[in-house]
């Protein structure tokens, strides 16, 4: 069974804009699945439609084969959303927060003050647990959203944007737990901007754009069809203009960083030929990280610059 | 794994929206009880005391004892009104209504929790009230059943219409609107300082097409067995307003009207 089975969904808003122009997309059970896309490709819409917070213009959202327009309550009770703003009560407090998030969901309040505890101490706010969440930091803040979405230990977690704006260390505690969730068992669904993220973490992968899925592939086939890698190599001493080597993009990022761009198929001999006649020393070398930036930059420039051609 | 729905789990869900109001009611306790309270005790002193011993009597009993069934739903129906309007408007405001809307709970317990709420509060103010007129005039309930059905039903009445009013309004002062140019004059022409009979001729027709009037009436002939209206008519208004609003609620929560986008 799917966790997710979405099929011809649209949705043009009241002003006319059209921000799903009828999606497909499944997503396996037990799967983490990345739905990446720039500003305005219509992410948080298709999250909004799937936790019934948007109404869908056309098409149909299943989530465990449950129809989330025509059996809401069942649906929902399925989904647990970590939405891309903070959206709890700031005056009160973490535990009740969260003690309050289970009750909406039928959870017994004995079993969700357990829950809460179990919940703020792995992700440590336990604390905070007890003080007005206004008081705590954004990346607190972040993290409480994510413990008030399992309290109800959803079989689908849906996660917009989770670590946006949190330091690196704040962000590899929150990956380690949503690692966790999904291992244990729970359906994983995230957006985010931070594309290292997405290949560190999913398995699969849909990238939206303008409202179209323009790629929906495992992570592992989708860096695959890249053709072109680049890697930076740090110099032993400034240079003032980058060496130039037939079939190579190379770019001089700074005065001791050079940035070598070549097809897979290419041997870097003579690249290194190149730097050694020119007396260039190589002081050390690595893959440039962000592969999957670099595939879909260009998978979501295609698009526009196809629908550009059309307007012309 | 993850919960279903059923009955227990709505029950469940319905009494922690009404926990979270009573505590929200309570924890800004200074804003939300003792207000009414002191602003009673100022129209006990002023118009119960002061003036109303130049008034003398009025519908047939001393003028303090007949402002006091008055006062009191005066401060049912400003309460009810205004617990759900910010209680509701807040959490629209602040978008932790996203809470409940993506929670399995239908739109009925929805409104149900919110009610109860403002109900509840607005029974606490009464009873204030109550114990405050109890210093000013020496009272004894009439009708119980009518007094306590008249409180419930109009207090629901008016948490209905502040939930249309909250979900409507876009900013705060949106909340305010309806109670400062709608509610507080119906409800000050609606016989909570003086008997219908005293209008002449044509005013006195024009009060009876007020709702409020029935209400505070009805209440009056609970606590002291008079009315300026009959009683039939008088519940057949309160249960009819309930109604309907009750079903205009309903479909703007269905339809998501200023919730869902």
């Amino acid at each position: 069974m799917h966790a997710l089975d979405v099929s011809n969904l649209k949705k043009t808003y009241k002003n006319g804009v059209e921000a799903l122009k009828g999606i497909d997309l499944k997503v396996e059970e037990g799967d983490f699945f990345a739905l990446l896309g720039p500003n305005g490709a219509g992410k948080s819409t298709l999250i909004g439609i799937v936790s019934s917070l948007v109404n869908a213009t056309g098409g149909e959202t299943k989530v465990f084969g449950i129809s989330v327009q025509k059996d809401r309550s069942r649906a929902m009770a399925q989904i647990g959303l970590v939405p891309q703003e903070i959206n709890f009560n700031q005056f009160e407090k973490p535990f009740e927060i969260c003690v309050n998030q289970a009750g909406y969901y039928g959870v017994p309040r004995s079993i969700a003050k357990e829950r809460a505890e179990r919940y703020l101490k792995q992700l440590q706010l336990w604390d905070k647990a007890f003080r007005p969440s206004r008081q705590m930091s954004g990346g607190m803040k972040r993290r409480l959203l994510i413990a008030r979405a399992m309290m109800h230990e959803p079989k689908l977690l849906i996660l917009d944007e989770p670590t946006a704006g949190v330091d690196i260390e704040i962000r590899r505690s929150m990956w380690e737990f949503i690692e966790g969730i999904n291992v244990a068992g729970t359906t994983v669904i995230l957006t985010t901007h931070y594309l290292e993220e997405a290949e560190n973490l999913c398995r699969n992968i849909a990238i939206i754009d303008h409202g179209r899925i323009v790629e929906n592939t495992t992570v592992k086939k989708l860096l695959g069809k890249l053709d072109i890698e680049t890697f930076v190599l740090d110099l032993g001493a400034p240079i003032d203009e980058a060496p130039r080597v037939e079939g190579m993009e190379i770019v001089l990022r700074d005065p001791t960083t050079l940035l070598a761009s070549l097809p897979k198929s290419r041997s870097l001999n003579a690249l290194f030929t190149t730097l050694e006649a020119r007396d260039i020393q190589v002081k050390s070398m690595r893959n440039k990280v962000n592969r999957l930036e670099e595939l879909f930059l260009r998978l979501v420039e295609k698009p526009q610059a196809a629908e550009e051609g059309e307007a012309a | 794994m993850s919960v279903d729905v059923s009955a227990t789990s709505y029950w469940i869900g319905y009494k922690t929206i009404v926990i979270k109001e009573l505590n929200r009611i309570l924890r800004i306790w200074p804003q939300t009880l003792i207000p009414p309270a002191i602003t009673m005790t100022l129209y006990f002193v002023i118009f119960g005391q002061l003036i109303g011993r130049r008034i003398g009597e009025m519908g047939g009993m001393p003028y303090m004892d007949f402002i006091v069934p008055g006062l009191i739903m005066l401060s049912v129906i400003t309460n009810s009104y205004g617990n759900i309007t910010s209680s509701f408007f807040g959490a629209k405001f602040g978008r932790h209504i996203e809470e409940l809307l993506i929670s399995p709970l239908p739109p009925i317990l929805i409104l149900a929790g919110y009610v109860s709420g403002a109900l509840f509060r607005a029974l606490m103010v009464g009873a204030l009230v109550l114990v405050v007129a109890a210093f000013f005039s020496d009272l004894s309930i009439q009708h119980w059943g009518i007094t306590i059905a008249v409180v419930v039903l109009t207090s629901i009445v008016f948490a209905l219409g502040g939930f249309i009013n909250a979900t409507f309004a876009q900013k705060f002062d949106d909340i305010s609107i309806i109670p400062t140019f709608v509610l507080q004059p119906m409800t000050y022409l609606g016989g909570v300082f003086f008997s219908v009979e005293l209008l002449p001729g044509v005013w006195e027709n024009i009060a009876l097409a007020n709702p409020i009037l029935y209400m505070v009436n009805a209440f009056r002939y609970g606590m002291l067995g008079v009315s300026d209206v009959p009683l039939a008519p008088a519940f057949a208004i309160i249960i009819g307003f309930g109604l309907v609003l009750g079903a205009i609620c309903l479909t703007l929560l269905k339809r998501g009207t200023g919730l869902r986008t």
